[in-house]
C-alpha cells in the first residue's frame, strides 16, 4: 500500500497564481503529489500555505496556472486557454468528493451527531443506502478510537475527538487525496498527540496527504516531503532530511528558529 | 349586554375573518420570504439588487399607505382588486420584507466554515442548504419570525378601513348598534391576545426542540 507509484501525480501543481485584491499570496507555484505520498508544507502565517490548500479543492479561486487532481483540472473547465471558464458547483461538488479536506476549527456539522456527520456525505453524495452508510462511518470512527462517541453531538466531544470525527468525516469518502489545514492548532497541547497518530497511521496505510502545519516532529517523522513556502513561493523542497539540515538557507533556519521558540 | 351576547357569533365571523387573512399571509410571504432571503444571500448582484431595493423601501413605508395604495391607487391604472385581494397582496408584501432580512440574518450568523464543510464532502448547492445550511439557521429563523406572525395578526386590524368586517370591525359595528364599548373593547382585546400568546407559547417551544446547541 505504501509504495510510491511512478505513473501520473495525483495532483499536478503548475504556475499557481492568487491574489486577494492587489495582494499577491500565491506567485508561480509548482508542486507534484504522488500516490501514497505525505507532503508536509511549511512556512510562516502569510506565507500562501493555506491558501494553496484551498486552491486544491477550489474552496477559493485562482487566477492563473494549472492544479489537476487526478488528471482533471480543478478550477476550469478547459486547460490554459486564454479564456477559461469555471466550472459549475455541480462539477465542483463531483471534484471535490474526492478530495478530503480536514479544517483548524473542526467545522463539525453542530447538529448532527458524530455518526451522521460521517454518513452525510455517504449518503447525499455518494449515494449509498443508510445501512452501507451507517456501517462505513461506525467502521472510521472506531479506526479514529470514537467507537464510544458515535451517538455524541459535537458539543459533547473535546476538541481532539471533534478533530478525529472531521478526519473521519474526511476519510470516509475514500477521497483521492487528503488536505489536512494546520488541524491540531486550535487544540490544547495534551490532545495533539491523539490527533496526530490518527494521521500517522493513514500516511502509513498509504492515504495520498497534503499537510499544513507547525508541529515540526510529525513534519519529521511522517511526512515523504517538506516544502517550505515563503512569499507566495516554494523556496525549497526535498525529503525530510535534506530540509531540516539546511542550515544555510536564510529564511528556512530563520522560520525553524521562530518555531522552535514557540513550542519551548 | 344582552344584545353583546347575541352579538357572539357575528363576532366570531370577524375573528374567522382576522385569522384567515392571517394564514394567507403568513403562507405567502413565507414562501416568498425564504426564496428572496436565500436570493439575497446566494445570489449574483443582479438578484441582489433588486431584493435590497425591495426590502429596504417596503420597510420605509407605513403599511397602512401601502394597503390604501394598492386599493385606492391601482385603479387608476386599470388594475382592480377586491379588497380582500388588495389587503392579503399587501400585508404579505409588506411582511416578505422583514422575512427577507430574517432569513438573511439567520443564515449568515452561521459560520462560513459550515459551507466550506459541506463543500468539501461534495455536496451541492441545494443540498448544502437543505441539510447543514437550513437546521442550523431554523433555529435563529424562529424567533424573529414568529413576531413576524404576531405582527401579521395585530396588523390585520387595517383590512378593516378598506371595509373587510374582520374582528375590529366586527368590534365597532357591534358597538355601533349597542353603545357598550368596554367589554366589547376588552373582548377584543382579549381574543387577539390568545391567539398571539399562544404563538409566542408555541415559538418558545419550538426553540427549546432545536435548542441542539448550548451557547
Amino acid at each position: 500500500m505504501t509504495e510510491i507509484s511512478s505513473t501520473s501525480p495525483v495532483v499536478r501543481i503548475r504556475g499557481l497564481r492568487k491574489s486577494f485584491g492587489t495582494n499577491l499570496v500565491l506567485d508561480g507555484i509548482d508542486l507534484d503529489v504522488r500516490k501514497g505520498e505525505v507532503v508536509v508544507v511549511i512556512g510562516p502565517s502569510g506565507s500562501g500555505k493555506t491558501t494553496l490548500l484551498r486552491c486544491i479543492n477550489l474552496l477559493e479561486t485562482y487566477d492563473e496556472g494549472s492544479i489537476q487532481v487526478d488528471g482533471v483540472e480543478v478550477g476550469f473547465r478547459d486547460g490554459a486557454g486564454a479564456v477559461r471558464h469555471r466550472r459549475s458547483d455541480r462539477e465542483l461538488s463531483r471534484i471535490r468528493a474526492d478530495i478530503g479536506m480536514v479544517f483548524q476549527l473542526f467545522n463539525l456539522f453542530p447538529h448532527l451527531t458524530a455518526r451522521e456527520n460521517v454518513m452525510l456525505g455517504l449518503r447525499k453524495v455518494r449515494g449509498l443506502s443508510a445501512a452501507e452508510a451507517k456501517r462505513t462511518a461506525e467502521q472510521w470512527l472506531v479506526r479514529v478510537g470514537l467507537g464510544d462517541k458515535l451517538d455524541s453531538l459535537p458539543n459533547q466531544l473535546s476538541g481532539g475527538q471533534q478533530q478525529r470525527v472531521g478526519i473521519a468525516r474526511a476519510v470516509a469518502m475514500d477521497p483521492k487525496v487528503l488536505l489536512l489545514d494546520e488541524i491540531t492548532s486550535a487544540l490544547d497541547p495534551e490532545l495533539v498527540g491523539e490527533v496526530l497518530t490518527v494521521v500517522q497511521e493513514l500516511a502509513h496505510d498509504g492515504m495520498t496527504m497534503i499537510v499544513v502545519t507547525h508541529e515540526m516532529t510529525f513534519a519529521r517523522d511522517a511526512s515523504t516531503r517538506i516544502v517550505f513556502m515563503d512569499g507566495g513561493r516554494i523556496q525549497v523542497e526535498g525529503s525530510p532530511r535534506q530540509v531540516l539540515s539546511m542550515i544555510n538557507h536564510e529564511r528556512l533556519k530563520a522560520f525553524l528558529a521562530r518555531i522552535e521558540l514557540k513550542q519551548h | 349586554m344582552l344584545y353583546a351576547i347575541r352579538s357572539l357569533p357575528f363576532l366570531w365571523q370577524g375573528l374567522f375573518v382576522t385569522l384567515e387573512v392571517s394564514a394567507l399571509v403568513v403562507f405567502f410571504s413565507l414562501i416568498a420570504g425564504v426564496i428572496l432571503g436565500v436570493g439575497i444571500v446566494y445570489g449574483p448582484w443582479w438578484l441582489y439588487w433588486p431584493i435590497r431595493i425591495y426590502s429596504d423601501f417596503l420597510r420605509g413605508i407605513p403599511l397602512l399607505v401601502l394597503i390604501f395604495f394598492l386599493y385606492y391607487a391601482l385603479p387608476f391604472v386599470s388594475i382592480n382588486l377586491t379588497n380582500i385581494a388588495a389587503v392579503v397582496l399587501a400585508l404579505a408584501a409588506f411582511e416578505t420584507a422583514h422575512i427577507i432580512e430574517v432569513v438573511r440574518g439567520a443564515i449568515q450568523s452561521i459560520p462560513r466554515g459550515q459551507n466550506e464543510a459541506a463543500k468539501t464532502i461534495g455536496l451541492t448547492f441545494g443540498k448544502r442548504l437543505l441539510y447543514v445550511i437550513a437546521p442550523q439557521a431554523v433555529r435563529r429563523f424562529l424567533p424573529p419570525w414568529i413576531n413576524a406572525v404576531v405582527d401579521t395578526v395585530k396588523g390585520s386590524a387595517l383590512v378593516s378601513l378598506v371595509g373587510i368586517v374582520d374582528l375590529t370591525l366586527a368590534i365597532q359595528q357591534v358597538i355601533g348598534r349597542t353603545y357598550i364599548p368596554m367589554p366589547l373593547y376588552i373582548l377584543g382585546a382579549v381574543m387577539y391576545f390568545v391567539i398571539n400568546y399562544s404563538l409566542s407559547s408555541a415559538s418558545r417551544a419550538l426553540e427549546a426542540r432545536f435548542a441542539y446547541i448550548r451557547e
